[in-house]
């Protein structure tokens, strides 16, 4: 139970620490100052949110390691976040359509958090559905701009929306811990959000003039920690300062 | 859709409580006025400054020309009865 608890908090927390990484990487490199911002802002509203995770993923496990030793001293295997989060930033309707199709599972994932029997998460998820749901509307918002914008726009967020396509079953995977928690009245049970998920992914799509892809192909791995090449490059970057000055805090 | 290159420049007033007034805070460049919304949330009330916010396109407001500043303001220089000081304020008025 304790074991299953722990991992199935890494579940939810990964995917917001590793979406928070990628998004924060534009910090300084946005498009413009004002979507630049935006961006940092989403980044940093994920790594707070993560704290409360990873704290409470400390406290359960209790063998000492805190918060910070969680998020950044794991090896890449170890890491359970889905396959879309950790995607490189090729351009911003890349970024964004990322952003998009992982606030579409937050949003419904929370809304069930918060009727968890573990008042701990439900009082997690009950404080971030606000961020979220401006996640989601910032996102989306670029989805339609990009989408029903010039040309060129349209072709890179149809690209965009083609391409990551691919990871978006994984979304609703169960693992092992996401059963047992489940079962306990703790989890939310995933299976159950992919109608609602595409339902809203398409919705949006279609207001954009934005083609819904086919493709009946998708990548998992992610959830048991099999990931892409891009996910060593990030961690490098991420986990650097605690590889090299170990112990260092500010 | 009119299409430029850069983005039209606004002006982004916020009302820091309810019960004050909107103040200017800066100008921010958006392609309308809801992404000038938005914008304006990020880049001007991160830290909880604000409980609404006005956008206005910059073109639309129209300035007084500052080489007009003398007929413009001085007369109103040496008239110091115009202005209300010499009542007492009542402690409670807080905002004048």
């Amino acid at each position: 139970m304790k074991k299953s608890l722990y991992n199935y908090i890494l579940g939810i927390a990964d995917n917001s620490l590793i979406l928070g990484q990628r998004i924060g990487e534009l910090c300084g490199h946005g498009p413009s100052l004002e979507t630049d911002i935006a961006c940092t802002n989403i980044s940093l509203d994920l790594l707070g949110q993560v704290r409360s995770y990873y704290q409470y993923a400390a406290k359960i496990a209790g063998d000492g390691r805190t918060e910070d030793d969680i998020a950044m001293l794991r090896k890449e295997r170890e890491y359970v976040n889905v396959l879309l989060v950790e995607q490189p930033n090729t351009d911003f309707a890349y970024t964004m359509a990322r952003h998009f199709l992982f606030d579409e599972y937050h949003l419904l994932f929370l809304t069930e958090l918060k009727k968890s029997k573990d008042m701990t998460l439900a009082a997690i998820a009950t404080k971030c559905i606000k961020e979220v749901r401006y996640h989601q509307r910032f996102s989306s918002d670029w989805i339609r701009r990009l989408g029903d914008g010039t040309e060129e726009s349209q072709n890179r967020m149809q690209a965009a929306i083609d391409d990551l396509w691919t990871y978006t079953d994984e979304l609703f995977h169960q693992t092992d811990a996401d059963k047992a928690m489940v079962s306990e009245g703790i989890g939310v049970d995933v299976t159950k959000l992919k109608n609602a998920y595409y339902e809203k992914v398409n919705t949006v799509l279609e207001e954009s003039t934005l083609t819904i892809p086919e493709s009946k192909y998708f990548q998992k791995g992610g959830k048991m920690g099999i990931h892409t090449e891009h996910m060593g490059f990030l961690l490098a970057e991420l986990q650097y300062m605690q590889r090299t000055y170990p112990n260092m805090e500010w | 859709m009119t299409t430029t290159k850069n983005w039209p420049l606004w002006e982004v007033f916020v009302r820091s409580k309810n019960g004050l007034e909107h103040r200017h805070f800066g100008s921010l460049h958006a392609a309308d006025a809801d992404m000038a919304l938005e914008n304006a949330r990020d880049v001007y009330t991160r830290r909880n400054e604000g409980v609404s916010i006005w956008v206005v396109e910059s073109k639309n407001i129209t300035a007084s020309n500052p080489e007009h500043n003398g007929e413009m303001f001085e007369p109103a220089k040496d008239k110091v009865y115009r202005h209300p000081t010499f009542y007492e304020l009542p402690d409670e008025v807080k905002y004048m």
